[in-house]
């Protein structure tokens, strides 16, 4: 197998919650072979220009991955007009999130590409969502969270209708590994809610690792951003990767499939 | 930190946006990460006008210290601006 890989990305309609129809950004291998699925869930912002490169690397490295438009249900406009429209009105609920991403994931096993294993990951309050969805919805082979806010919930008046229950609650759920990628100078999540969740999983004997970095904060993956910190997204990056080869298997299937 | 408090503030004014001056009526408020900006948190503002659906917005991003800095620009720039052109008291009629 050659170095570098060709890959194809392209926009393809899923279907989220209640059936409704939405756009999402998908990129696979070109080559021959079954695949691993990665849904990759965007940030509070939007889904932006960051989030299709986040895609298109993880094509690059052996997955099928898609990347599905949270707010679509907003109509047309950009995305950064569309973020500011869904935060205006309070966020999207965490229950259509939800149907959403199971919509993505089954977007992907019905791919002929498929080799059967889901990974999700999720960024910021992607983050968060990934861990809900590593507790909710069944099928998925390995969870990612990265600086997820907000699992733990502090202040009781952040629980609302669209956001009824603090992640952290449905631990004991939790059905598959957990990675999580912490900056130790965030905000949210702080390294104290950070030790406080790993608490959690500890007592609960689920499988998880978590991985701090000192000198990063909040997206310090994010290299539209000054928060981007170059070697610790690297090491970041190397972790994820690790994670998802032992669960999803990814170099060893797409080696197999040459 | 990615929440979604935003404060929001009634407004009477027009803006200038991609499609020409609007009324706007709401300027939504929040301190978070940019979608634009490279700094880390920015203060931003979306003016739209909520009563015609809010579909279009004039957005900014600010430092917080130049956003600071701006808050006062303004109501020294109302202060003076009002003591050279005095609002007209109204004389309830007879």
């Amino acid at each position: 197998m050659s170095l570098y890989q060709g890959l194809q990305a392209e926009l393809v309609r899923f279907r989220g919650h209640n059936g409704d129809q939405g756009d999402a950004y998908y990129a696979r291998p070109t080559r021959a072979g079954r695949f691993p699925g990665v849904v990759i869930i965007h940030h509070l912002p939007g889904w932006d220009e960051w989030i299709m490169e986040v895609v298109r690397k993880f094509a690059h490295h052996g997955y099928a991955a898609i990347s599905h438009h949270l707010y679509f249900r907003e109509g047309e406009g950009s995305p950064d007009d569309i973020g500011a429209r869904v935060r205006a009105a309070g966020g999207v609920a965490d229950a259509q999130v939800m149907g959403d991403t199971a919509g993505a994931m089954a977007y992907l096993r019905a791919q002929p590409n498929a080799n059967g294993k889901i990974g999700v990951i999720g960024f910021c309050s992607g983050g968060r969502h990934a861990y809900l969805a590593a507790c909710t919805l069944p099928g998925i082979d390995a969870a990612v969270d990265c600086w997820g806010g907000n699992v733990i919930i502090d202040d009781p008046k952040l629980l609302n209708d669209k956001r009824p229950v603090a992640p952290i609650d449905l631990t004991e759920k939790l059905n598959c590994p957990l990675l999580g990628i912490f900056g130790n100078d965030d905000a949210n999540p702080t390294a104290d809610q950070v030790n406080r969740s790993e608490a959690v999983l500890k007592k609960l004997g689920k499988s998880y690792e978590f991985h701090r970095y000192d000198g990063a904060g909040h997206a310090f993956f994010n290299t539209a951003r000054d928060a981007y910190r170059p070697d610790q997204a690297a090491d970041g990056w190397k972790k994820v990767f690790a994670f998802y080869e032992r669960y999803l298997g990814a170099a060893a299937t797409s080696v197999a499939a040459e | 930190m990615c929440s979604h408090i935003v404060e929001k503030a009634a407004l009477v004014g027009s803006a200038k946006g991609r499609k020409g001056w609007m009324r706007i009526d709401t300027a939504n408020v929040y301190f978070d990460h940019p979608y634009y900006s490279t700094l880390d948190h920015v203060l931003a503002i979306d003016f739209t006008n909520e009563g015609e659906g809010g579909r279009d917005r004039v957005a900014i991003e600010l430092s917080a210290e130049s956003a600071r800095a701006l808050v006062e620009r303004i109501l020294a720039a109302l202060a003076s601006g009002e003591a050279a052109h005095p609002v007209p008291v109204q004389v309830a009629a007879e």
